[in-house]
């Protein structure tokens, strides 16, 4: 191989893409700088030209958590673990919106950057990638909101605190695989665009925010209402982060991991075996 | 070990299945009924019918440092062919190996958002076509100051012109430095300086030793910047040859029938509606069609379409064009003031335009004749610049008496006076 300003030159085989095949790591680290640059655009973006600007990140689920807190909290006395309500729905509102976040912009990616999938070459999985991260930062800029609630209420974090990363990168998983999935779809059948804002509606509701997991005492429906992964990542979160685990739940720890990579690995294959067609159908 | 070439394409086909083709993305619905209906149908879903084939059996091999055109009618499959190289999408068959990395002009200023500034928007935008953060910032200023828009670089582009956007879009686009270029009619915008300024950067691209596949229907784009030139015909490969060969094949056979040119319904796009172009023909001095007309006597250029629907403003001209693609005079109907009045509004109907080329006008060689209807600034219904070529003769014209080709497009017959100033031998004698 030759080598031009020490980089070495590249040979390109094109050929019909054979049936299923993992992602190319090795070419998505070489396309790192786009990953950033898209993720820095998609934020930069978000806010400008707006009143609020970042502020948005915090109102968001500041208002969200004070309705709860009157209408579930105060009016219909939902119990919840013996936490007070506000605190209790907030730690359960920002990993949610952290994921909610990062799956609907994921999920419209590469429908709403249409013109550089027909245009330009690059490994189309950097568009949901780099939707996910830039749905992250929002999520640090409401953190400090819920850090500052909890010396309200006079809650300290303790030992448990360290499962927190793990959450928050269950939670992106879980996202990012769920984006795979719907993207791909979004570009086959617009009907998926459409439907997206509905699903996460319904997934909220399905999802220990406004209420505890402890009011389904069902155990067959328990074991039904864990199949969401968000229900160990959301109660997981709050749990750790408010040290109200009485001891670490292995199981439905493992649980939501194991459906989560089920998530990601699945979409990843789909979203491979369609990403071929993209340029074409999209 | 050098590799001697660039691009080595070989036997490439791409199938599309029609009602996919090209953009038309399905609702869930259809799908499941489709799955229904085709239920125990063996391979419904790629049966020959339902597919078409935008490249058949594509070879051809670029060496390193070669600038090729790729010249093709509209539909002749050149932009499937560049989304091929540039790995946009994959072929249905056949491989092809490149060697180096592959920028693509297939559209500039993509990715470009308009809420950024123009120097966010250099950034992001040269991450998209492949640049890498310190090429960038190494070239910037290199950038700015191609772009002529220095005093706005911090201004978001959505209060850009749109010759300033494109300026800056290319401009980045230019300052890519990869081993093969490939380049999709980029110079069919911007003013004609602009244009000039983005043909001497290609040409700079080309003489920098880096390979560059160059798509376009200006024909003396293509006879400046390449070397060679690949013909392509319904998807198929018609021609690979020195760029002057290949472009005098196409202009003489890819679309001239006898001094006549008839549209068929498949061939006009569907946005040129309500305006429908139905023939365009060459007539002789005799009033019959001609391909070769000659240079001492006047012809006329005719041109019959159908409007569907009223048009106001509309402008119905011709470009007459040389085949090295200068061009020699554009034209329209309503030029005269009182008759752009009289037709200001053209009802639905049949119409015909038609000019007389006067007699002694041009030089003897092969022109092709390209037709326009737009309004002005408003829309441009019908756009094609190579509609029909024809010959002139120019026997019995000025000078020709001498064996010799005469420098021009034009061959006036001009007054001239000799006057003797002084004599001493005495001229008559």
């Amino acid at each position: 191989m030759e080598t031009r300003n020490g980089d070495t030159i590249p040979e390109v085989t094109i050929q019909p893409a054979s049936g299923w095949r993992l992602i190319d790591l090795r070419e998505l680290t070489r396309y790192r700088e786009l990953i950033y640059f898209l993720s820095w655009r998609d934020l930069k973006v978000r806010y400008k030209q707006t009143l609020l600007g970042v502020a948005w990140a915090v109102v968001q689920p500041v208002m969200t958590m004070v309705v709860f807190s009157i209408f579930f909290g105060n009016l219909a006395s939902v119990p919840s673990d013996g936490i007070p309500y506000p605190l209790f729905s907030l730690a359960g509102l920002l990993p949610w919106q952290l994921f909610e976040n990062a799956f609907r912009s994921g999920s419209k990616s590469l429908v709403s950057n249409r013109n550089m999938v027909t245009k330009i070459y690059f490994p189309r999985v950097v568009l949901p990638v780099s939707s996910v991260l830039s749905s992250v930062a929002d999520f640090f800029v409401a953190f400090p909101i819920l850090i500052a609630m909890m010396i309200y209420y006079g809650y300290m974090p303790n030992a448990y605190a360290l499962l927190l990363p793990f959450y928050l990168l269950l939670t992106v998983i879980t996202a990012f695989g769920v984006s795979l999935w719907f993207s791909a779809l979004d570009v086959l059948y617009r009907d998926i665009g459409y439907i997206i804002p509905f699903i996460s509606q319904l997934w909220m509701y399905l999802t220990p925010i406004a209420y505890g997991s402890d009011l389904i005492k069902n155990p067959k429906w328990r074991t039904v209402y864990h199949l969401n992964p968000m229900v160990g990542v959301v109660n997981g979160f709050r749990r750790a982060l408010l040290g109200t685990y009485a001891e670490i739940p292995w199981q439905s720890l493992l649980f939501s991991l194991l459906i989560s990579l089920a998530i990601l690995v699945t979409g990843l294959v789909y979203f491979r075996r369609m990403e071929r067609n993209f340029a074409d159908v999209i | 070990m050098t590799s001697r070439y660039s691009v080595d394409v070989n036997k490439i086909g791409k199938r599309y299945r029609i009602g996919s083709m090209p953009t038309m993305y399905r609702t869930f619905r259809e799908t499941i009924s489709e799955r229904i209906k085709n239920f125990g149908r063996a391979n419904a879903g790629t049966a020959e019918a339902n597919t078409f084939w935008a490249l058949q059996d594509i070879s051809f091999k670029v060496a390193e440092g070669q600038a090729v055109g790729i010249i093709g009618r509209n539909g002749a499959g050149k932009s499937t062919l560049l989304k091929i190289l540039s790995r946009v999408t994959d072929p249905t068959v056949g491989r092809a190996k490149i060697y180096g990395r592959v920028g693509s002009l297939l559209e500039v200023g993509t990715g470009f958002h308009p809420e950024l500034t123009g120097r966010e928007n250099i950034f992001l935008n040269g991450a998209i076509l492949g640049m890498k953060n310190n090429e960038i910032a190494a070239k910037l200023d290199e950038i700015i100051a191609f772009s002529e828009v220095e005093r706005f670089i911090d201004t978001p582009v959505k209060r850009y012109s749109s010759g300033m956007y494109l300026r800056l879009a290319f401009a980045v686009a230019a300052h890519l430095e990869p081993e093969v270029l490939v380049v999709d009619e980029v110079l069919a915008v911007g003013d004609a300086e602009f244009q000039r300024k983005c043909l001497g950067k290609m040409s700079d691209v080309a003489n920098a030793g880096r390979t560059v596949l160059f798509v376009s229907h200006n024909m003396s784009a293509i006879l400046r910047l390449t070397s060679e030139t690949i013909v392509l015909d319904k998807g198929r490969l018609a021609m690979q040859a020195p760029t002057a060969e290949a472009v005098d094949y196409y202009l003489s056979h890819g679309f001239s029938q006898g001094g006549e040119r008839v549209w068929k319904a498949g061939e006009v796009p569907a946005d040129a509606a309500p305006f429908k172009p139905l023939a365009l023909k060459i007539i002789n001095s005799q009033g019959s069609v001609a391909d070769t007309v000659r240079s001492t006597d006047e012809f006329s250029i005719d041109f019959t379409y159908r409007l569907d629907d009223a048009i106001t403003g509309l402008r119905v001209g011709f470009y007459l064009i040389s085949t090295r693609g200068e061009f020699v005079f554009t034209s329209f109907d309503v030029d005269d003031p009182e008759k752009f009045e009289k037709f200001s509004t053209r009802s639905a109907g049949v119409y015909r335009s038609r000019c007389v080329v006067p007699a002694n006008l041009l030089n003897e060689g092969r022109f092709v004749v390209g037709v326009n209807a737009s309004t002005f600034r408003i829309k441009r219904y019908f756009h094609d610049e190579h509609a029909l070529t024809f010959n002139v003769d120019g026997t019995g014209a000025p000078g020709t008496q001498w064996a010799e080709a005469r420098t021009g497009l034009v061959r006036p017959k001009l007054d001239w006076e000799i006057e003797v100033e002084t004599c001493r031998s005495g001229i008559n004698s």
